[in-house]
Parts: C-alpha cells; sequence; structure tokens
C-alpha cells in the first residue's frame, strides 16, 4: 500500500485496491530485445493493475516455448505454473476445477497452442472454462531456432529461404467456431487496443481467448515474413475499437465519433466497441467466422473482438459446483461420514 | 430323457457311487457377450456365498460389446481358496460356438448342463451330461418374447441350484436382493428361476457327485470387486477432482467413484463439492489431476496400459515439480493394445520409472479388495505428505472380478494434506523456498494458489529450478534438487504399506509376489506343503520403494522365489536394482502371462521343477 510518508518523495500511484504498479511486476525478461511478448507482458501488468486485481488472486499458467516463459517476467505475486508442451490447457482446467474464484491467465505460443497443443486447445474452448487464454504468435518455434509454426501464413519465408505452403490455422475461427465465448486478436504493438482487450477480457465470465501477433525479432522478422512488424503495421486492419470502462473507474472515457457497441460484463463493467464497419456485430457467431474467412481471401489480418457472448454457462457453472474453492473444503465435507461406509457395507452383505 | 446319462464306465467306479464332492469345485457358465447373464451368475455366485460357503466369480470376456463368447466360472472352496482353477468340474453350455470345446474340456467326472439342441453327448463317455430345453421353459414362463432372451438365464440358476442341492429360499432372497423395489423384474426372474429348479427335480436323478452343502464362512463378510472398492477408497479419501479417460478394465474405478460422490458429496442447496471431468485423452486426465494437485485439491484419474503410456510425460513433471496426485492403473495385458480384457502384472516397471530423466514414483500394490479400498486412500495422504503422483497397480482379475472380502474399516486417522503453508505461517516465517528441506526429510513446504500473502507465490516449473523455485541452469543447484528428490524417495521407504508376512517359519526358501498373484499362491504354498511336506515362508510386498523389511527377508532365505504375472520378472528385476549384489543372486522367478488370471497349481508345479522335487 502508498502510505503517505513526511518527505517530499511522491506517493506512487496507486489502483483501487491501493497497489502501485510495481506490484504487479515480474522477473527481469531473458527474451530478446524487443519480442513482441515483452509488450504483451507489460500489457498485461498494467491491465491487472487498472482492473485492480488483486494479485495473489491470479494464477499464471504455460505451456513450452518463449511464450510460455513470460510469466515469470509478470506479476511476481501471482502463483504460476510452466507445465509441460502444449497442455497448459489441462493443467489449467484441473487448478481451476481446484479453485474457481481465481482469475486464470494462460500465456501459451503459436507452437504450443495449434500444434502440439491443438488437442486440448480445442477441449478447453468448447468447455468454456472459466480463463483468459492468450496466444503469443510469432507463426515460428523461436527455442529451436526458427521453424515455421501452424499459424504461419502460407507463402510466408523463413529466414532460411523455406517457404510454408501450408494454410494457417485460424486460431480465433476455431476458437469461435468450438465455444468460447470472447475472442479477439490484437497486435503486441498496438498498445492502446491491447489493453482494453486485457481489460475487457478481466472482466468476462468464461473462456476468452486472444490471439496476439507477437513479431520474432530473431527468427521471423524479415522481408518475406508475414507475421513481422513492417507487415503487420502495413497490413493490419482493425474491425473495431475497444474502449473498456471498469464499473469502479470514475473516469467515463469518451472514444469521440462512429457507433459505440455496448456489452454488459459479468462483473457490471461495460465493454464498449466501436464499431468502424457498420455491419459488425460481434454476438453474431456465423458472421463471425464469415469475417474471418473473407479477411483470410483477402490477405488481410482483422484485429478486435470477433466474437462476444455473455450469456452461454460456463464449465464450471456445468459442474455446479459449491462457491468456494473445492481445494480447500474442509475434511468435514470432502470425508464422508463413518455411517456412510457402514451402510455401503451393510449394503454388499 | 428321464435321468442325467451316466457315461462312466462301473469298471472305473461309477460317479453316483463316488464320495460326494462338497463346496469344492468350480462352475463354468459359458454364455455369448451382450447376452445379459452377468445378473443371473451374480444371482448363483450370491447364492452359493447365500449358503456359507467361500465363493469368487471370473468374468472371462472378450473385447467386444456383443457376439463373442464369455465365460464366467465361479469356484465354491470350503477351504476358503478363491484363486482360479484349471479345470472347472461343471459346465453350463449356452453357446452354440463354443459348446464342443468347452464339452471337451471338462474333467473326467465332470457335469455338462446345456442347451438340449446342443446334443454335447456325442462328444464325451466320461461326463455327466444334463440336456435342458431352455427355449421351451423360458417360452412357458415368459410371454414377451423380448424378454426371453434375459430370462433364460435365470432359468439355468435354478437348473443349478437343483442339482448341487442349492436352497431355492436363498436363491430367492439373493434375487430379491439383487432388484431390491422392482418387484415385477424380481417376479419375472424367480419364476424362471423356479422353472428351471422344478424342471430338473421333475427329469433329472442326480448322478455327479457335487453339491452345496451349508456352512458357516460367509457370515459377515462382503462380496465386491477391486475397482469399487478403489473408487470407495477415493471417495475415503476425500476425493474432489477426478479426470479420466474410458479405457478398459479401470472404467469401472471412475464409475463408482462418480456413483458415490453423488451420493455423499451434494450439498443441501443441490451443489457438488466436487468435479469429476472425462478428458479428451489420458494426457489431459493426468494434467488436470496436477493442476488441481497442485491448487489443492486432492485428484485422482484411473486408467490401464496404454492410458499409463501416454501419462509418462506428464508423470515425470509431477516428480520434478512435486506436485500430489493419485493415478489407479488397472493392468491389462500389453504390449501395445494387447489383449485389453485380459489380466496381467506388465506394468511395474515402466510406471516405477515412468518418464525420462531420473524420474521414479510411489507405487502402490494392493493384493485384495479390502486392500484396494485401504491403500485408495492412503495414496492420497501419501501423494500430498510427499508431494508427488502416487500410482496405484491393480490389475484386472482384481479390479473387475467379484471377491469375497470382510468389511471395510472407516480410515482411523485423519487425512494427511501434508506440508502447506498459510497466510499466518507466511506472517510468523517473513517467507519461505518452495523446495528447501527445511525438516530433513527431503520434503520442501508449499503455498496454494489464492493464498493472501505477498510472499506466498512461488513459480512452478518442469525446468530446471533451484531450491527457492527459480529457474536453474547450475550444476551445483540442479543437483541440489535432485539429491533431495532421492532423498524424499528414500525417506518413502517407511512411510509406504509394509510388506505382509503371510508365512513365517524358518524356511530356507522365501517367496515374495505382489497383488492378485496372492490369491493363487497362497493355496500353492499349502499344495506345497501337503505334497512336497515343503514348507516355505512367503512376505507380500505392498509398494515400491521397498521397505527394509524385504531387504531383511531376502538377507534370511537361502532362495528366493518371485511369482509374478509378467513376462520379464519385472517386480524381480526391480529388487535386483535396489537389494545389495550378493543378494541378487538368491532370486529366481515363476512367471505366468498368458491373461488368464494365475492358478495355484501353475506355481507348484514350477517350484517343484525348479526344486527338483
Amino acid at each position: 500500500m502508498g502510505t503517505a510518508t513526511a518527505n517530499a518523495t511522491p506517493t506512487p500511484k496507486v489502483n483501487h485496491i491501493g497497489l502501485p504498479i510495481l506490484e504487479y511486476r515480474g522477473g527481469k525478461t531473458t527474451l530478446c530485445a524487443g519480442c513482441g511478448h515483452n509488450a504483451i507482458s507489460e500489457r498485461i501488468v498494467e491491465a491487472m493493475f487498472e482492473m485492480g486485481v488483486q494479485p495473489e488472486r491470479v494464477m499464471k499458467m504455460s505451456g513450452i516455448g518463449c511464450s510460455s516463459k513470460s510469466p515469470a517476467y509478470f506479476m511476481n505475486r501471482s502463483h504460476a505454473f510452466n507445465s509441460v508442451h502444449g497442455r497448459m490447457a489441462s493443467v489449467s482446467t484441473g487448478a481451476i476445477l481446484a479453485n474457481h474464484t481465481m482469475t486464470t491467465l494462460g500465456v501459451s505460443g503459436d507452437g504450443d497452442t495449434a500444434s502440439i497443443g491443438m488437442g486440448q486447445f480445442v477441449h478447453l474452448m468448447r468447455r468454456n472454462l472459466p480463463m483468459i487464454y492468450i496466444i503469443e504468435d510469432n507463426g515460428v518455434y523461436g527455442l529451436t531456432k526458427g521453424q515455421f509454426s501452424a499459424t504461419a501464413d502460407i507463402g510466408s519465408k523463413l529466414k532460411t529461404g523455406v517457404i510454408n505452403d501450408l494454410p494457417a490455422i485460424d486460431t480465433c475461427a476455431l476458437a469461435i467456431q468450438l465455444g468460447a465465448t470472447f475472442v479477439g486478436r490484437s497486435f503486441s504493438g498496438d498498445k492502446k487496443q491491447l489493453l482494453s482487450m486485457l481489460k475487457a477480457a478481466i472482466a468476462h465470465k468464461g473462456t476468452v481467448m486472444l490471439d496476439v501477433i507477437s513479431p520474432c525479432v530473431t527468427f521471423n522478422d524479415h522481408e518475406g515474413s508475414t507475421k513481422s512488424y513492417k507487415f503487420m503495421q502495413e497490413n493490419d486492419e482493425p474491425i473495431n475499437e475497444i474502449g473498456f470502462v471498469a464499473s469502479f473507474d470514475e473516469i467515463d472515457v469518451d472514444y469521440g465519433s462512429g457507433q459505440v457497441y455496448e456489452v454488459e460484463m459479468h462483473d457490471g463493467s461495460n465493454l464498449r466497441l466501436r464499431k468502424l464497419r457498420e455491419d459488425y456485430d460481434p454476438t453474431d457467431k456465423a458472421n463471425a467466422v464469415r469475417t474471418l474467412m473473407e479477411s483470410h481471401n483477402n490477405y488481410e489480418i482483422l484485429t478486435g473482438v470477433f466474437y462476444i457472448d455473455t450469456q452461454k454457462p460456463t464449465f464450471i457453472d456445468l459442474l455446479n459446483v459449491v462457491d468456494e474453492p473445492l481445494a480447500t473444503l474442509p475434511e468435514a465435507l470432502t470425508r464422508p461420514p463413518k455411517q456412510a461406509l457402514d451402510a455401503l457395507m451393510a449394503n454388499l452383505q | 430323457m428321464a435321468t442325467g446319462d451316466l457315461a462312466l464306465g462301473q469298471e472305473q467306479g461309477a460317479i453316483s457311487v463316488r464320495e460326494r464332492v462338497a463346496n469344492d469345485f468350480s462352475i463354468n457358465v459359458a454364455t455369448v457377450n451382450g447376452s445379459g447373464s452377468q445378473s443371473a451368475n451374480s444371482v448363483l455366485l450370491k447364492s452359493i456365498f447365500g449358503m456359507g460357503v467361500p465363493v469368487s466369480g471370473k468374468n472371462l470376456f472378450p473385447s467386444n460389446i456383443a457376439g463373442l463368447p464369455t465365460w464366467y466360472t465361479i469356484r465354491a472352496s470350503k477351504e476358503g481358496y478363491v484363486a482360479r482353477t484349471r479345470d472347472a468340474e461343471v459346465l453350463v453350455a449356452l453357446n452354440p460356438d463354443t459348446a464342443r470345446e468347452d464339452a471337451l474340456a471338462l474333467p473326467t467326472g465332470g457335469v455338462a448342463i446345456y442347451e438340449e439342441k446342443l446334443n454335447l453327448k456325442q462328444y464325451r463317455e466320461d461326463v455327466v451330461f444334463y440336456p435342458v430345453p431352455f427355449d421351451a421353459i423360458t417360452a412357458a414362463i415368459c410371454p414377451e418374447a423380448k424378454l426371453r432372451k434375459l430370462v433364460k438365464n435365470m432359468v439355468y440358476v435354478g437348473v443349478v441350484a437343483q442339482l448341487l442341492r442349492i436352497d431355492l429360499g436363498v436363491v430367492e432372497s439373493g434375487l430379491r436382493n439383487q432388484f431390491a423395489k422392482k418387484v415385477k423384474v424380481f417376479e419375472l426372474n424367480f419364476g424362471a428361476v423356479k422353472a428351471g429348479f422344478d424342471y430338473a427335480a421333475e427329469k433329472f436323478t442326480k448322478q455327479d457327485p457335487f453339491v452345496i452343502e451349508r456352512m458357516n464362512r460367509t457370515a459377515g463378510k462382503i462380496i465386491i470387486d477391486g475397482n469399487a472398492a478403489a473408487g470407495m477408497g477415493a471417495v475415503f479419501a476425500g476425493v474432489t477432482v477426478v479426470a479420466w479417460y474410458p479405457i478398459t478394465p479401470s472404467t469401472s474405478v471412475v464409475e463408482a467413484t462418480a456413483d458415490l460422490l453423488k451420493k455423499f458429496r451434494v450439498t443441501p442447496e443441490g451443489k457438488a463439492t466436487f468435479a469429476v471431468v472425462q478428458a479428451e485423452d489420458e494426457l489431459a486426465a493426468i494434467g488436470m489431476v496436477l493442476g488441481a494437485g497442485w491448487a489443492g485439491a486432492r485428484s485422482m484419474t484411473a486408467t490401464s496400459g496404454p492410458g499409463i503410456s501416454l501419462m509418462t510425460e506428464f508423470s515425470g513433471l509431477g516428480y520434478y515439480a512435486e506436485i500430489p496426485g493419485v493415478i489407479f492403473d488397472v493392468q491389462r495385458t500389453g504390449p501395445s493394445t494387447g489383449m485389453p480384457t485380459r489380466t496381467s502384472q506388465a506394468d511395474l516397471l515402466s510406471v516405477a520409472f515412468l518418464s525420462h530423466g531420473d524420474t521414479k514414483h510411489i507405487v502402490l500394490l494392493p493384493g485384495s479388495v479390502k486392500e484396494c479400498f485401504e491403500l485408495g486412500y492412503a495414496a492420497f495422504d501419501l501423494a500430498e505428505r510427499l508431494q508427488t503422483p502416487v500410482f496405484v497397480l491393480s490389475d484386472l482379475d482384481l479390479g473387475m472380478n467379484n471377491w469375497m472380502s470382510d468389511p471395510f474399516d472407516y480410515p482411523s486417522t485423519p487425512l494427511d494434506r501434508g506440508k502447506v503453508l498459510t497466510a499466518e505461517d507466511l506472517d510468523r516465517l517473513g517467507g519461505f523456498a518452495r523446495y528447501r528441506d527445511v525438516d530433513g526429510d527431503g520434503i520442501g513446504w508449499r503455498t496454494l494458489p489464492g493464498t493472501l500473502h505477498p510472499k506466498a507465490a512461488y513459480f512452478t516449473r518442469g525446468s530446471g529450478h533451484n531450491d527457492a523455485a527459480g529457474y536453474t541452469e547450475k550444476p551445483d543447484e540442479y543437483v541440489a534438487v535432485m539429491d533431495r528428490l532421492a532423498r524424499k524417495f528414500e525417506n518413502a521407504r517407511k512411510l509406504v504399506p509394509g510388506p505382509v508376512t503371510v508365512r513365517d517359519g524358518s524356511s530356507k526358501i522365501g517367496f515374495l509376489a505382489y497383488g492378485s498373484t496372492d490369491f493363487a499362491l497362497r493355496e500353492s504354498l499349502d499344495q506345497i506343503e501337503k505334497e512336497y511336506g515343503q514348507d516355505v515362508d512367503y512376505m507380500r510386498i505392498r509398494a515400491y520403494p521397498f521397505a527394509h523389511e524385504i531387504h531383511d527377508f531376502v538377507a534370511s532365505h537361502e532362495r528366493v522365489y518371485v511369482v509374478e504375472q509378467d513376462r520379464d520378472a519385472q517386480l524381480a528385476s526391480l529388487l535386483k536394482l535396489d537389494l545389495p549384489a550378493d543378494q541378487v543372486t538368491k532370486l529366481r522367478s515363476i512367471l505366468h502371462y498368458n491373461g488368464l488370471p494365475l492358478d495355484a497349481r501353475t506355481v507348484t508345479e514350477e517350484f517343484a521343477t525348479k526344486e527338483g522335487l
């Protein structure tokens, strides 16, 4: 907590739970200088700070890869689980079953999700497990020095000159089809959009799937790559601009002119989408998928929130579990009494 | 045919004048998979149990939903032996496809009760035949044609009850129990039993010596299968998160667990205090178990060989990141798909060292349904105490067959949730290092996500870490953690269930075994004593790592036979890795791995050969 002191040093700005942003910081990054993943970590720190999330109430999950290392670089006061390659989904599922009162944020990569982790990814989406699932997407395997991943665009070129001749998997389109209830795509370099999206994600109840294009400065940021900074700056076409206003935040942000689409979130806060296109409706599932498919044909990368459903029950709702975390229920509630065993035994005689 | 045909020649001694064989024989019921014979088999089993006679039942079934042959053998044993026998003296032949083969397999002097149309008489002259027109009897008492197939099974129960002199009242009460409140179903089925019973009374003169006589050896006992017992163990351990993927023969562990959770773990408001998830595969199942265990819930999965293979990588993570979880492995034959509905003990080595790197696991080895329950709940305490995955190795024979047992005792100690620091602890301590051995037992203290203290969090990873859970590639820090893990495992020798000394004489010869091998081995050791006058000692192993008593047992014998149900002498191999070099040569193996449950005679013969008796 920022406490007033007699000396002249200014009291650091604190959020509505009284924590300075410093308390949301992580360890020093070991990723390459300029890596998009670091920018995403910074936005996560800002979003959690601005939303006033208690760091101890957050579980940071990841798989294996450059992206999956990043939970070490934000929010040191949160428990973290860096699991095995492609299996963040199942570990997160178990952790959330054990304690569904936590805010769970998972960071995966395009290899970790769209190749080795595809099986678990699709089932997590299908269950609408309440968590934020971020793919830090650079279309390339960094730690093994630059092989294509399954989100690499067809026709893109590796540093070695190898051309990718298979189509990219659109994780957003998949997530929408499979049942995720908040699906969007952003760009690690677009601070404003990504921050807004993350803040909305924190307020959403259900699976949030954010595919964040995050250029690999070492292996996939050259001429011919379709996930480089240069390519993204030229081809990034936002479909809507998001501003997020938390209900506990007094400031009313004016987004200027343009149509506003307002969605009420589960925690009472409002998500306001400004439509850049007259016809875009993020609650229309079929249209969301069609929009994404059309963008592929046009070689466009759409960013923004493609799909939102605030009504669909989450996996936790379906399991109809008690409000308390299952992990810490007392023995009196978890071990049936002796009479229960005696009755079972009598029945078997 | 007014009587059963007496086929044995007088010169060899007619069966009718032979001594009665009471409470010491097996019945083999040959049917077709999916024909609904299970409840009839169960009623017959429970009727013998109801007569006070020790009994066991084994289902030998195909990996198929319907149409392939299946056999159910029931053994009545006044001595209380419950293992499989090689021969079944009484055959109930209802499957036309296997009837000839089944009849030919009968021992001389055996009995064949069979569907009249099968005309089995033509194949043997040394067997008593009781032909029964099952279809005609069934049609007469069951007007509804579509129910006849099911009801027909009950007719055989009646015929067998009459021929074996089982009290009809006992069958009736067993049947009443089985169908509980469904009065109409009971009436229809009991009508079928009675029709068979009366038909046999009217048409047959008993020509065989096999009878069930009232005893008093089952009073107070229960009948249950190992999987149901294991599920019960998990529930009385307070299991809270269950993630699984269906696989024979482990599926019924989770079914039993889920049924009991629904019964005992729903609040008055209708909310569940548990979560059961059918995962997308075994990788996800174990991932969920570890995620839940990490976050503090008691979690489990149940699987069999192919699932164990898929759980390999995660098991290493659980070991290295030190996360509790319980994995029931109901073993079936391998390699690969193997024979999915046949029993085996061939997962032991792969489970003990499941995953790459220097990984080893706690493995519990229940040897009875009672131990499926007891080790089932002990596994959860051990997993949280030792902060590691704990495997419970059962097998198809133990897990899916019905066994007689003493009733299970309620756990005498409260749940041991292991070393977990609270926010108050952290206030007092000022912080903690997740993997530091502060108590000298190799086990660190952990915190759970959600602990409201700025110093509560730590970073869990399967990558190299130091004792403060920080990433490391420093040789010394890596070695320190690996050595502590080894100390923890060494310490586990004292914490896991110790071995049971079954026979402790002054013999120079000892036997070691685990799990379902015990049933046949006990009987075999009696045979060895009776037939060869050889007194031998026997210790039953109940866990890996091996307790010191197991080393002492080997040290105090000249020769030690390790009996197990796998080809590669896996238990003996694991022992050899653990024993001092001068003890290793004492071990010799008796192996059985054809997928059928072990029988006593196989062990006795192998032992006699090896000993030159």
